[in-house]
């Protein structure tokens, strides 16, 4: 603003305290981390590691984009009742917990899953989910609709225009896929294959359930191992300054080469019509889009078929485990909301904006079990970490989650300052009336969206709280894998029900929260 | 009286002088090409954009020194003039109370101003649901409740239709009679200038021209004036 030139304000210095914090949680944990990391070296099984993590971040962000392809294009031309509504629930896999979709692929692939019956009654071999493809296997479940979304906007971003054009020229489906789709598809694909391998490369909590083992371990369960079981810290550090490299490596190739995807809708917009589509161009639309659906369907219909019988019957540690779960999630999302709204304004204001938005993009290169291993080792010689498991948590995903938070509301901020900051600085609004009646009431859908996905996604987390949670921390995925990892599937898939809902009845609340009665 | 005293305005390559007074009460057209800096006069003296040189003083006070909202100066903005989320009651309201803590006092004056500009009764409306005509008369009752000496309009209505603009001209001169109040108005149409204001201002070639009674500016317009009407 052009009268505050001379001083700095209480916001631009909240949001420097806030960056700083940012960088000690991100940059402070790696230097513990390094200084620990000091005389370790690699041994054969990390050096195995290293490259199962990468390989099957690889190999996941592959196939997530190549059957993504198909997928977007038959959205992309097709209209068809239940097209926007299945748009929609592309968006939903986000928000699942990691334990409810692996639970819900053991019900399908799993050694008791519909699969293997099926293959068993045939009189043929049953197939393990166990290890690399099942790792996969998962990271497909998130990623394909991650992808098809991310293509599917690469596909609407062609005009419309041209595709009539094309039509009008009499092009062919395969000349119009190489005259419009495939250039758009150079584009598109290397992008959204680089934002899924970053992702992949910090999976945790499927190598958890569906890897383990000297041949399907990644750096992140390596340094859960390392730290939970052998209490190695040296090498818990060094695999924490791998992972480091690793994920800060892949993000900023990514922010590099990508144009990041919004979150937020269009993408619902009509299909693009074309004549000249054959009987075989139409039956493989539809064949796409089926097995897509069931793909994503198909495990949650049959968790929730198996948990459905065990909601009569849940164990008694189930309800100290919502409750731990909601207070985590409502601490971790109002730490992450508030610090990111005040970050925000401090970059509108303009004094360090790049600065500050560097700090609020550096967790995106930290990942939660790097995180927890840091301040692990900053803790452990002054208290029992053990004892600090939920806060421990709470402060690891309230990090995490604010790149995403920063990322959905600054555009809505800077547009507010561009369209009222004016207006506001001309009648005199005291910066308390501006909170009031200008940017929160301006900033409440994409504020109750935002909020509603970190609470959801801090509800569901198996990451930080894995490494540390004696008996008394277990929240409720973490029950869910622990029901898991004691053979007992029905109690686990019951649990698995409550999770998957509270979490979506989080987000829906908030998310409508912020749409309730919003005008303009 | 408002005195621009060897005013420079500085944005690149750009600059735009200004050195010369209005009388108190007078209302005053900035006219001139796109781009010449009509708007940007009008900023730097609503306190948006800083000076290179010179004074600003209004009454003999310099008010360039201070922030826009403490300027003895209300504005209208091409568009958004008003809080879209907030009913019309509410947008009035934060011209007199900056927490909204609206007073029975206060809730009286908003609905005499409301009457004043012709809009009884819509106080509960949100601007969406408004006319064009009609937000423009929101956008000056603020003003009105304001009372602040000066008005600064920067083409506020020129999304309107041309009768439509003739009477928002009409009433904004109808306000300013009542309260004294000094106008300035931007704008890129002549008809406006020769309808509202006493004196006009030629900005063109990185100057703004002496103010001259309207009526001589355009019976004998100097050559960039002549340039721009074509004529």
């Amino acid at each position: 603003m052009a009268n505050s030139a001379g001083k700095i304000g209480a916001i631009t210095t909240s949001g420097v305290a806030i960056a700083a914090a940012l960088l000690v949680m991100c940059l402070g944990t790696l230097a513990a981390v390094l200084l620990r990391a000091g005389d370790a070296g690699f041994d054969p099984a990390d050096a195995a590691a290293i490259r199962f993590t990468v390989a099957q971040a690889a190999v996941s962000a592959l196939l997530s984009v190549l059957l993504a392809v198909p997928v977007a294009r038959a959205l992309a031309r097709r209209q068809f009742a239940g097209r926007s509504v299945l748009i929609t629930l592309l968006g939903a896999p986000f928000l699942v917990p990691v334990v409810v979709a692996v639970l819900g692929l053991l019900a399908v692939f799993g050694r008791q899953g519909v699969l293997n019956t099926g293959l068993v009654t045939l009189g043929l071999p049953a197939v393990s989910i166990y290890g690399f493809h099942g790792v996969v296997l998962a990271h497909v479940f998130f990623n394909l609709p991650l992808a098809v979304r991310m293509i599917l906007q690469g596909w609407q971003a062609i005009p419309a225009e041209r595709f009539r054009l094309g039509s009008s020229l009499g092009f062919a489906p395969s000349d119009i896929l190489r005259h419009l789709e495939r250039p758009m598809l150079r584009e598109v694909l290397p992008g959204a294959a680089l934002v899924i391998f970053t992702l992949c490369l910090s999976s945790f909590a499927v190598a958890l359930t569906l890897g383990g083992g000297p041949r399907a371990t990644t750096v992140e369960l390596a340094i859960y191992q390392a730290l939970r079981f052998d209490f190695d810290l040296g090498r818990a550090a060094m695999l924490s300054a791998t992972q480091y490299a690793l994920c800060a490596t892949a993000v900023l190739l990514s922010l590099r080469f990508v144009q990041t995807p919004g979150f937020g809708a269009g993408l619902d917009r009509t299909a693009i019509t074309w004549g000249g589509l054959g009987r075989w161009h139409r039956l493989s639309d539809g064949v796409a889009i089926g097995l897509a659906s069931l793909f994503l369907i198909l495990p949650l219909a049959l968790l929730a078929a198996r948990g459905l019988p065990a909601l009569f019957d849940l164990p008694a540690a189930v309800w100290p485990a919502i409750a731990r779960s909601l207070i985590v999630a409502g601490v971790c999302t109002a730490l992450t909301t508030i610090a990111a709204i005040l970050l925000a304004a401090a970059i509108v204001q303009g004094r360090f904006a790049k600065m500050l938005e560097f700090a609020g993009m550096l967790p995106l290169a930290a990942s939660g079990l790097v995180l927890g291993t840091g301040l692990f080792l900053i803790l452990h010689p002054w208290v029992a970490v053990e004892r600090l498991t939920l806060p421990v948590t709470t402060l690891v995903n309230a990090t995490l989650a604010l790149p995403f938070v920063l990322r959905i509301i600054l555009p809505t901020m800077r547009k507010i300052e561009a369209d009222f900051g004016r207006l506001a600085t001309s009648i005199n609004l005291s910066s308390f009336a501006r909170w009031r009646w200008l940017i929160l009431p301006r900033l409440r859908a994409p504020l109750g969206f935002a909020t509603g996905l970190v609470a959801a996604l801090s509800i569901g987390d198996l990451g930080v709280v894995a490494l540390f949670a004696g008996d008394r921390g277990v929240t409720l995925p973490l029950l869910v894998q622990r029901l898991m990892g004691a053979y007992r599937m029905e109690a686990a898939a019951g649990v698995a029900l409550v999770l998957i809902s509270v979490s979506f009845a989080v987000f829906w609340l908030l998310d409508w929260g912020g749409r309730w009665n919003a005008d303009a | 009286m408002l005195m621009l005293e060897d005013l420079r305005i500085t944005k690149g390559d750009f600059t735009l002088d200004a050195n010369w007074s209005v009388a108190a009460g007078m209302r005053l057209a900035i006219i001139g090409p796109s781009g010449a800096g009509k708007s940007t006069l009008l900023m730097a003296i609503a306190g948006f954009i800083q000076l290179a040189a010179g004074r600003i003083t209004w009454a003999g006070q310099d008010i360039a020194a201070l922030a826009p909202g403490d300027r003895p100066l209300s504005i209208l903005f091409q568009d958004q003039n008003l809080f879209p989320h907030l009913t019309v009651t509410q947008n009035l309201g934060l011209g007199l109370s900056p927490r909204l803590a609206l007073t029975a006092d206060h809730r009286a004056q908003i609905a005499d101003v409301l009457s004043r500009v012709g809009l009884s009764g819509m106080g509960l409306r949100k601007p969406g649901d408004l006319s064009g005509g009609q937000q423009g008369r929101v956008a000056l009752a603020r003003a009105l409740l304001r009372a602040r000496p000066l008005l600064l309009l920067d083409e506020p209505f020129a999304a309107l239709g041309p009768a439509l603009k003739a009477e928002m001209l009409d009433l904004v001169t109808e306000v300013a009679t009542d309260t004294g109040a000094t106008v300035l108005l931007v704008t890129h149409d002549p008809a406006d200038a020769k309808r509202f204001a006493d004196q006009t201002v030629l900005v063109a070639d990185g100057k703004a021209h002496q103010p001259r009674l309207t009526a001589q500016v355009f019976a004998d317009p100097p050559a960039a004036l002549a340039t721009y009407l074509g004529s």
